[in-house]
């Protein structure tokens, strides 16, 4: 309940700031960018001076964050729209590496071009879901749509596991190029993976501010009432809404299947960071999203230079419940 | 609560003419020879209908009835596992002892974790995230912690002969089952005790409008976290008897997060804010593990290619959820109820 409050007090919550907001926005972005230095300089000292660690944490940190970035973007999407956090998006990743998987053994395409058939592939798959499950549940209590998509996770990942066996898979897409970044090193795959993933974001961004339908979309977000109002068909905008949310997890899921081994449960992992950059964003933030996933990405790879025995997602959570407490409307929302 | 929540019945003064606290009994006596008719291999499954039985029992305490959906409850499960495990390998202490420093730890934890997520005002789908991100972190640091072996987990020590003290019998001991039979219910009494006492009727009309009930003086924090140190004491109970039966636990079985979504299963498919649907929920959901096993092992001709596979069963369960959901919300006890005390 609190939850649709946070988000409907907000009316900005795809658009960008007002000028008001504006000041208020560029003190916190300063804050975010002043700790981000702090932590830098403080893992330059950790590391006992070794540049080319930090370097390499900042350069591997940031193009992982870009595919973080599109997956939290969907997921952030639904949730401004729908208000509902979608836990089957991790399993919507890997249906997009599987997708990738059997077009790319079975035909022999490039990893790459498999786009053109995932992304549709999980738009019709995520309109389905939405027509046939969710959109049956609307306006019933959040947990109810929070274990709706918590089970259709549940079934992907274990379709998949009963159609292709728990072994890894993988994809190769010709040698790997590595290219020198200021000293760190980059593979070719993860560079394309964070161009190809900031470019659909951006595109995904312009639709939303400039197209008819993503007009509609803002609208229904900011106030469904209204938008019933001036004739939005909103249960339309519900189904494209998940559509276009669950085809950015599809995409990240191919445009990752290069360098992560294709597992059932891959996308795990991809659900919990994509949590984390939504609530750090704030819930249904579109440029908070875009925003949080290279922090979220920074994080994880600080996370492993301050504490090396431990899980990279540590320093994960640690953010992640920082943030929920002190600031749950995200780091770029106003104080509500 | 979402899935809709019959009121409970206003409770009876004296407990013996509970209808739930007869039920009880009466349902512990006609279980008690239960091993010695059936065999080794439907024990095994009964175990298993228990230990979802408990856990969903726990999660249904804070989650059904207090209404604080909780997405963690692998913490309490996992913290009474290891309780147990370090204090039995490293010190030799009876698992009933570990039991109960596990179950005070669980609670504490409980209070913590509500006590910071309520100072900060999460609700709701927030509230979720934080459960499940405390729950994750647990599993993280167990993991990378060699005082706790890390990734490698706990071996119980085998002991040759039975022990009620050790909690250790031969397997296939219908011991187990008696075991079982006792924490379930005891667990079970829990449930009922508290929904009966005056702290589970707030903790409900909290559920029901918490801003009323703060109005009428109900110290609606202090409410909660009792709600969630009574579910989070009883999700430890799980813990032990799951480590004691399979003698194993590592960080992932203990604190994952199948392991929280195993504790909201069977209550939603029994019946959320019900005392018997947690325990209506596991036994339908338990042997479908078991059925889809069997069926797998030696599928029938067009199914051939799934031979050996796995994923089926919990595929089922993906599905029974969201049937569930969107056509019986109340789960098959709070159904069944709901149609019974209407005639």
């Amino acid at each position: 309940m609190s939850v649709s409050q946070v988000s409907n007090s907000d009316v900005d919550v795809f658009d960008l700031p007002s000028d008001s907001d504006r000041k208020m926005l560029l003190k916190r972005v300063a804050i975010v960018v002043g700790i981000t230095v702090l932590v830098v300089v403080l893992a330059y000292w950790r590391t006992g001076g070794s540049g080319l660690l930090v370097t390499q944490a900042i350069v591997t940190g940031l193009l992982v964050g870009g595919v973080y970035s599109l997956i939290a973007l969907g997921l952030t999407l639904i949730f401004g729209v729908l208000h509902i956090i979608n836990f089957a998006q991790g399993a919507l990743v890997t249906m997009g590496m599987y997708a990738t998987y059997v077009i790319s053994s079975n035909l022999g395409w490039n990893p790459y071009l498999t786009l053109v058939i995932s992304i549709p592939l999980l738009l019709v798959f995520g309109g389905l879901v939405q027509i046939l499950i969710i959109n049956r549940s609307m306006g019933e209590a959040h947990e109810n749509q929070l274990l709706l998509t918590l089970a259709l996770g549940l079934l992907i990942e274990n379709t998949l596991l009963l159609v292709f066996g728990g072994n890894p898979l993988s994809v190769r897409s010709g040698p790997e190029t590595v290219y020198n970044i200021f000293g760190a090193v980059a593979t070719q795959s993860r560079i394309i993976a964070f161009l190809g993933a900031s470019l659909l974001a951006v595109l995904l961004f312009i639709m939303l501010q400039r197209t008819g339908i993503g007009t509609a979309i803002r609208a229904v977000a900011a106030n469904p009432t209204g938008a019933r109002l001036v004739g939005i068909n909103v249960k339309r905008i519900y189904i494209i809404t998940f559509a276009i949310g669950a085809a950015c997890a599809g995409a990240a899921g191919t445009l990752v299947v290069p360098f992560v081994s294709i597992q059932p449960i891959a996308g795990e992992v991809f659900n919990v960071t994509a949590f984390v950059v939504v609530v750090l964003g704030g819930l249904g933030k579109v440029v908070g999203a875009m925003f949080g996933g290279l922090i979220v990405g920074l994080a994880e790879q600080f996370g492993g230079i301050f504490f090396p025995d431990q899980s990279n997602l540590l320093g994960v959570f640690a953010v992640f419940i920082l943030i929920l407490f002190l600031r749950p409307q995200g780091l770029f929302a106003n104080a509500s | 609560m979402s899935i809709q929540t019959p009121m409970v019945d206003i409770s009876p003064r004296h407990i013996w003419s509970d209808k739930n606290v007869i039920a009880l009994l009466i349902g512990i006596v006609v279980l008690v020879p239960f091993p010695l008719v059936f065999g080794a291999s439907q024990e095994a499954i009964a175990i298993r209908v228990m230990i979802i039985g408990i856990l969903g029992i726990s999660w249904n305490i804070m989650s059904g009835y207090g209404g604080m959906f909780s997405f963690g409850h692998a913490a309490y499960f996992g913290i009474g596992a290891y309780s147990s495990s370090v204090m039995l390998v490293n010190f030799d202490i009876s698992p009933w002892i570990g039991m109960l420093v596990g179950m005070g730890l669980a609670a504490l934890f409980g209070v913590i974790i509500g006590y910071l997520s309520f100072r900060y005002k999460l609700r709701g789908t927030y509230f979720a995230l934080a459960t499940f991100a405390f729950a994750e972190m647990l599993r993280i640091i167990v993991m990378s912690a060699d005082a706790l072996n890390a990734g490698v987990g706990y071996h119980i020590p085998l002991i040759t002969e039975s022990s009620w003290w050790l909690m250790q019998f031969p397997s296939g001991s219908p011991n187990y089952f008696w075991l079982g039979l006792t924490l379930l219910g005891a667990s079970l009494l829990i449930s009922i005790l508290f929904v009966r006492s005056r702290a589970g009727q707030f903790v409900i009309a909290i559920r029901e409008d918490e801003s009323a009930a703060a109005s009428l003086g109900i110290p609606v924090l202090k409410f909660k976290l009792i709600a969630i140190s009574v579910s989070g004491a009883v999700g430890a109970i799980a813990g032990v008897f799951y480590t004691q039966y399979y003698l194993f636990i590592d960080p992932d079985l203990a604190f994952g997060a199948s392991r929280s979504i195993e504790a909201i299963l069977a209550p939603v498919v029994g019946g959320v804010g019900t005392i018997w649907g947690p325990i209506v929920g596991s036994s339908v959901l338990a042997p479908l593990t078991d059925i889809t096993a069997a069926l797998l092992r030696n599928p029938p001709g067009p199914l051939g290619f799934l031979e050996g596979r796995s994923g089926l069963d919990i595929m089922l369960y993906a599905i029974l959820i969201i049937v569930m959901i969107l056509f019986l919300p109340k789960g098959i006890f709070g159904t069944i109820k709901e149609k019974v005390s209407r005639k």
